[in-house]
């Protein structure tokens, strides 16, 4: 009885050893994760909309909406902990022993699972060659360490033992990315918020749940900027910030420029450039309108969807603004409203005014002609926001990871032993990375060696 | 001149190379085999002159940016650093005939992005501005270049596996007779891998230092992050079949054949047929 049951749990204790497991983990983990990069994850309702039911049901089951995060996946990502956890516990003492206690004694036994050995002949007793081997080796290789076993002197010498840990040192650094996760996913949130011109707030909005969540400072955007390429394309999102602390400037957190690419931190919360749009209803619109054969021009100020009267009858009312009409009417660039025209005779139609380009409502042919002159816009800043004392445990999983790959990759253990006898030395040697270029290495020895 | 002939150039000089190569798998003859190299190699440095000549136009042109912004910008980097990689390889080891499943990889790309893509320089949007953009983009083609070497390794060796396998003989003849060993194709694959995959992790550690900074998030499982997750998937695969029994050989070679696949797809297959941050890496036209 107690032997199947320790026979059970070595065979569990193999399983999770096995690097067959590590392979078959790896390539399932390679294969699951194309799924979620083809179904959308969170997906909107558009989406749903153009899929069956049936799928529906089946996707959620799975967990496909939110692959990374279902149970499978994570089970995945655990088995693949426990897989490296245990392989590393299997195997690190031994290449401790390995490296902590090398095979100092060069025996026969030795010397057959070593595929470079040389055999010379040379002058003088045991103990004279091995002073001039312990020189040897010190000058072209490394200090050996020597012990005497029945008048044989066993000369043992190695080179960076320490790479051989370099791998464990990799298997433990995903251990640490996963922890800066973690500590990232308790402690830590991202979230949202939109402040407009001139306006400061402490809420700001958990991204999933919406729910609102005050910051303990206040953050004032004092002005928002768009700036574009002479194509159009956008140059550059600046928000202009200060941290407020109980309604006070805080010192050297003032007027602070926020860009893409550029964000700002204060206490543990970074703030980034994210959105942008035009603050509701502060925004102010100044038009002009004249009669078609002529006259002057009449000022008209407006806010966004309110019915302005015109003189003579009718009216405008303001739907729609844009920083650049490019998008809508690519031949053209720049400012532009979209406003309803109700003339005191006939239909209410539609007009797009082009602020760059004054004439363009001439071409309409109505008996009024309209000017877009410019706008006060306001505009909200939009900003992610993301605490996450996590992400320094991340990034220093990632360094080892680099280092330890480095090494595990580029460092070799190389070790040498020298048996010296009366008138006879045997040398052999070994390298646990590239034993091609080792062994050019070792050859090179053995004619210094021939030669002496 | 201006770069874009020069790219020309580059493109007429890899296809000339790619078949001095197959006319050295022919002929066996070894000048053949080293004018094939040298063809390469002036390719590349002529290469090396127009991105820095482009690079000089963007500043000229007031951009002001590296050539690594477009897809055509890409396209040619990806290709400059394949040459790259084999040079490196062919220096160290003395395989010259590598070349001949290297030099295509690089032709095709030179060849797709002069006659099927936008080559205007663009000006560099708000989410690109940044020096991470640099780092980020160097080092994850200089894996992805070190991953086609390795696939054109593997595909030789499938080759030479298969030929010998059929013939039943171990010294079959034609044009695998110049081929290394299949010892020295599984240990070359390996080594390419090898540069392949730290500066892949660098990549996607650079790019999830850039999202951090940009965005605020190191991670976010967007298809082009997780594809490039699925890439380092399989190669740590391979590095880990290297040291189990029965997985070296023909299924290290098919493995380093799908991780170049996905390498691919990662690169492009993402930005053509998914959506996500990537957005700006697509768009060719």
């Amino acid at each position: 009885m107690t032997t199947n049951k320790r026979g059970f749990i070595q065979s569990v204790w193999d399983f999770f050893c096995s690097l067959k497991l590590s392979i078959s983990l790896l390539i399932l983990l390679a294969a699951t994760s194309v799924i979620g990069t083809i179904i959308p994850q969170s997906p909107p309702r558009e989406y749903l909309e153009t899929i069956s039911q049936a799928k529906i049901k089946l996707y959620s089951a799975l967990g496909f909406f939110d692959m990374y995060h279902s149970w499978w996946f994570i089970l995945l990502l655990y088995l693949l902990t426990v897989n490296l956890v245990a392989c590393s516990v299997k195997r690190l003492p031994r290449v401790w022993k390995f490296i902590s206690e090398p095979t100092l004694v060069f025996d026969a036994g030795l010397e057959k699972t070593l595929s470079l050995t040389h055999e010379f002949k040379m002058q003088g007793d045991a103990a004279s060659l091995k002073e001039k081997m312990a020189a040897f080796l010190k000058g072209e290789f490394t200090a050996p360490v020597v012990t005497e076993v029945d008048g044989e002197y066993h000369l043992f010498a190695q080179k960076t033992p320490y790479c051989r840990l370099a791998v464990y040192v990799v298997h433990f650094s995903i251990i640490i990315i996963f922890i800066g996760a973690l500590l990232g996913s308790f402690f830590g949130y991202k979230a949202y918020v939109q402040i407009a011109e001139g306006t400061s707030t402490s809420m700001v909005y958990k991204r999933g749940d919406e729910k609102p969540l005050d910051v303990g400072f206040s953050v004032k955007c004092e002005k928002f900027s768009v700036s574009f390429y002479d194509t159009g394309a956008p140059k550059e999102f600046k928000s202009i910030l200060t941290i407020l602390e109980n309604g006070q400037p805080v010192p050297g957190y003032e007027n602070r420029r926020v860009v893409v690419n550029s964000p700002l931190t204060y206490k543990g919360i970074t703030f980034y450039q994210s959105s942008y749009g035009p603050a509701g209803d502060g925004a102010v619109y100044f038009l002009t309108v004249r009669d078609k054969k002529g006259g002057e021009p009449t000022k008209i100020v407006a806010r966004k969807d309110e019915k302005i009267p015109l003189p003579g009858g009718g009216s405008v009312q303001v739907l729609e603004a844009t920083e650049d009409v490019k998008p809508f009417l690519p031949q053209f660039s720049g400012p532009a409203i979209r406003m309803s025209y109700a003339p005191a005779k006939g239909e209410a139609q539609a007009v797009v005014l082009l602020r760059d380009y004054p004439d363009f409502d001439q071409q309409r042919g109505g008996d009024q002609v309209f000017v877009y002159t410019g706008a006060n816009e306001k505009f909200y800043t939009g900003l992610q926001v993301a605490k996450d004392p996590g992400v320094w445990v991340v990034w220093s999983g990632c360094a080892l990871m680099v280092l330890g790959i480095i090494i595990a990759f580029f460092f070799s253990h190389k070790r040498i032993w020298i048996r010296t006898g009366n008138g006879r030395v045997t040398i052999g040697g070994t390298a646990s990375k590239n034993q091609p270029a080792f062994q050019l290495f070792f050859d090179g020895l053995a004619d210094k060696l021939k030669k002496m | 001149m201006t770069s874009s002939m020069l790219f020309n150039v580059v493109t007429l000089t890899y296809m000339v190379s790619m078949l001095i190569f197959f006319a050295f798998l022919a002929t066996k003859n070894k000048t053949i085999g080293l004018t094939a190299s040298c063809a390469a190699y002036f390719g590349f440095i002529v290469q090396t002159t127009a991105i820095i000549l482009r690079w000089k136009e963007s500043y000229e042109a007031g951009r002001g940016h590296a050539p690594l912004t477009n897809l055509y910008e890409s396209v040619i980097f990806f290709s400059w650093t394949i040459i790259l990689i084999y040079a490196l390889i062919e220096i160290k080891y003395k395989y010259r005939v590598v070349g001949a499943f290297v030099v295509p990889f690089a032709l095709l790309g030179m060849a797709w992005a002069q006659l099927g893509l936008e080559s205007h320089i663009e000006p560099l949007v708000p989410a690109l501005q940044s020096n991470w953009l640099l780092y980020h983009v160097i080092t994850c083609f200089l894996g992805y270049a070190a991953f086609a070497v390795a696939c054109g390794i593997s595909i030789m060796y499938l080759i030479k596996d298969w030929l010998e396998g059929t013939s039943g003989d171990a010294q079959a003849g034609g044009i695998i007779a110049m081929f290394p060993s299949i010892k020295i194709l599984d240990d070359l694959n390996y080594k390419a891998i090898m540069i392949g995959f730290p500066l892949l992790t660098l990549g996607i550690i650079t790019g999830a230092a850039w999202a951090n900074y940009a965005w605020g998030t190191y991670w976010s499982w967007d298809p082009k992050e997780t594809w490039s997750l699925i890439v380092w998937f399989i190669y740590a695969a391979f590095l880990h079949a290297r040291i189990t029994r029965g997985w070296v050989g023909r299924r290290a070679a098919i493995l380093s054949v799908v991780g170049f696949a996905a390498t691919i797809f990662c690169y492009l297959g993402v930005n053509l047929f998914l959506s996500g941050l990537h957005s700006y890496g697509g768009g060719g036209k």
